[in-house]
């Protein structure tokens, strides 16, 4: 696995060999992008983030490539979170750009963003409490429908179309993840895992080129974490670009194609797991430079 | 929070079990009458209906059957204490929708009402030198100017949150009763008698809508109260309702799902005070006279008792809060000089006993969402466990 660079994303191939494409035909049908599978779907330049006197990104560069699950990881303050926020518009960014297919996403409105197809979750679990597993993943739905409020209010067609086809596509979201027995269940009476895996099925129903996941298997036993793995996987293969922030070496190792890795701010490398795994900077980050070096 | 081994290892029949304690949990809290709210979403739409035909059919003749105990009689004149706790729900619905729905703490919501009373006013009693119109036109005019003032009040001031917003609404709330009484063409503490009211005249010759019999005007708002709660509830189950509640229950992770947090704020305050407006209307005709008197932030805090009461967020619970918020002083005369007090310590003993109000159903938020639920209704317990694993297990071996 680690050593698949550009895995070629052929649907037809994937249809013919059985793969279930079920979820992501319901879910995200007009999918289309003008980048090709292999390039850079996302490319983030030079992007800076100042809090104060702290500079917490320094001209972070990295490209995301359309098809490929990049992990993106460091030591703790290293600054992943910060270049997550930043990218989908928590954040203002002090300078730099961060582009989707070639579009400049810099001042949209995280709503925006959204939209354009830039989606996460967040490394606390942050659902909607008080709604159904169903209702929360229909609010990600929400993004993409049309009903305006007087369409709401009189019912008008628009309005039941998008509501039938919401419950579909959102069941089958909760299928995909796993989930779909616990959908009239309040988000927040789920047990942690279903609720990780919820906020998973949330980010993918507004129907993202980009799927951000900060941390998502904090917490989780070795078991959970296989299935995270395969499931993230599952999502590649679906069609979906991941971006992946983690903690676990070996997650993120057996599941990304390629690692960047931040330390105070700063990229210090940018390669396939292996080579991240033999390449000394990244060693001395995590570990510390061997005393014979520092002496 | 990460870390390499994670919490102890709880087989999914654990997890499923504890799962279902805590739904457990949390129902048997809400209601006084446990089950009640699971039993009526499990009864066929047609026999729900049917049920809701009965409740409106007995609504519309309360003021008829008079009935014994519950009336404010001889204290007060039931038909007219109807008409006032009909209009007091009312604006427990649409205050229901900015506080229960948005989660907007808005505590100058009796401006809206104020706004809808001097608006029924102004166009048709005779003390107002303006244009006049008939009064039934005054109603859609209320909640049109309503609604201007609530997006004026909502753009420059829904960019704040909590505290903050409660605070700049209490003060809108102050401006327009302010503005009532220094404006000479609003005519402070004199202000407008004979305030208009809808046409026709009984077999003698007298108009129906009198100031002095509460009926008419108590089944108008009732007629009223059921269009908007028709249509609440088809707002409620809609993107609408949905990205209010996302709003409340977190909006910064709304805004990232791609729910335009403020657009739909904005919406919040609009629908909000259109009805309110709409309730001041009514109420203006009905009471036949509007000075600035009425609409003080006691009011406005009353307004808000009536939602919290009742159950936030819940259409019904907050049509119970209103009609009882106006109901009380009115039934037992001899307390109503303390009715602040009473509703401060039946307020304190909510929030300690039943800190969701008196009614706290849940809002449904999907269409359809019968179809999808009744399709999971309550699995046996060993099916459920069955699913999970064989899930987790098809996943793992992918």
């Amino acid at each position: 696995m680690s050593e698949a660079v550009e895995p070629e994303i052929d649907v037809d191939a994937l249809k013919e060999q059985g793969v279930d494409l079920k979820v992501a035909e319901k879910v995200a049908p007009e999918r289309d992008s003008p980048v090709k599978v292999g390039e850079p779907l996302v490319q983030v330049e030079n992007l800076t983030m100042k809090f104060g006197g702290l500079t917490a990104l320094d001209k972070v560069t990295f490209d995301i490539n359309r098809g490929e699950i990049l992990g993106l990881i460091g030591p703790n303050g290293a600054g992943k979170t910060t270049c997550f926020n930043a990218m989908t518009g928590v954040y203002k960014p002090t300078s730099g750009t961060v582009k989707l297919e070639g579009k400049a996403l810099n001042g949209l409105p995280q709503h925006k963003i959204t939209r354009r197809g830039l989606a996460r979750t967040f490394q606390n679990i942050r659902l909607f409490g008080e709604m159904t597993a169903l209702e929360n993943v229909v609010v990600g739905l929400d993004a993409r429908h049309r009903t305006s409020v007087g369409g709401a209010l009189l019912r008008l067609p628009t309005h039941v179309r998008e509501e039938k086809s919401a419950i579909e596509r959102g069941m089958a979201l909760l299928e995909f993840v796993g989930i779909a027995d616990h959908a009239q269940f309040l988000s927040r009476h789920l047990p942690y895992g279903y609720q990780r895996r919820l906020e998973i099925a949330r980010a993918l129903a507004t129907d993202p080129k980009v799927l951000c996941l900060d941390e998502p298997a904090a917490g989780f036993n070795p078991a959970e974490k296989e299935e995270l793995m395969a499931l993230i996987r599952t999502i590649r293969d679906d069609g979906y670009t991941v971006l992946l922030i983690e903690h676990d070496m070996r997650l993120v190792m057996g599941v990304t194609d390629r690692i960047v890795v931040l330390e105070f701010g700063k990229k210090i490398a940018d390669a396939v797991p292996k080579e991240i795994r033999e390449n000394p900077k990244v060693i001395s980050a995590y570990l510390g430079e061997p005393e014979d070096e520092l002496a | 929070m990460s870390t390499t081994e994670g919490p102890t290892l709880i087989p999914d029949s654990a997890a499923a079990q504890a799962m279902a304690d805590r739904e457990a949990k949390g129902r048997r809290r809400r209601g006084w009458f446990p089950g009640l709210g699971d039993k009526w979403n499990a009864l066929p739409r047609h026999i729900q209906w049917l049920w809701l035909m009965v409740v409106v059919v007995i609504a519309y003749l309360l003021p008829i059957l008079n009935p014994p105990f519950i009336t404010t009689e001889p204290g007060n004149n039931w038909q007219i204490a109807l008409a006032q706790m009909s209009v007091y729900a009312l604006v427990a619905v649409g205050l229901n929708v900015v506080v229960g729905y948005a989660g907007l703490l808005d505590l100058g919501y009796v401006a809206f009402f104020a706004v809808g009373s001097y608006t029924a006013a102004m166009f048709t009693s005779p003390d107002s030198p303006y244009l006049h119109i008939p009064y039934l036109w005054t109603l859609p005019l209320a909640m049109a100017i309503t609604m201007f003032f609530g997006v004026l009040l909502g753009v420059p001031t829904l960019r704040l949150r909590g505290d903050y917003l409660a605070i700049v609404t209490l003060g809108f709330g102050e401006i327009v009763r302010i503005l009532a009484t220094i404006i000479p063409a609003m005519k402070g503490q004199v202000g407008f008698q004979n305030v208009g009211h809808p046409p026709g005249t009984d077999a003698n010759g007298d108009p129906i809508f009198l100031n002095s019999n509460g009926t008419p005007w108590y089944w108008l708002t009732l007629t009223v109260i059921i269009i908007v709660l028709l249509l609440a509830g088809n707002l409620e189950r809609s993107r609408v309702g949905r990205a209010w509640i996302a709003i409340r229950e977190d909006e910064d992770a709304a805004e990232i799902m791609g729910v335009p947090t403020f657009k739909y704020k904005v919406w919040a305050f609009a629908i909000g005070a259109s009805v309110g407006g709409l309730s001041g209307a009514l109420f203006a005709g009905q009471v036949g006279f509007v000075n600035n008197q009425k609409f003080d932030i006691a009011t406005s805090i009353l307004f808000l008792a009536a939602v919290v009461l009742g159950g936030t967020g819940n259409k019904v619970g907050a049509i119970l809060g209103g009609s009882l918020v106006a109901y009380i002083p009115l039934r037992f005369t001899s307390i109503a000089e303390f009715k602040y007090l009473i509703f401060g310590v039946a307020l304190v003993l909510i929030m300690i006993f039943r800190s969701a109000g008196l009614l706290p159903a849940r809002q449904r938020l999907l269409a359809y969402g019968r179809l999808a639920y009744n399709k999971l209704k309550e699995p046996p317990m060993s099916r459920r466990v069955q699913v999970t694993t064989d899930g987790g297990k098809e996943a793992g071996d992918e």
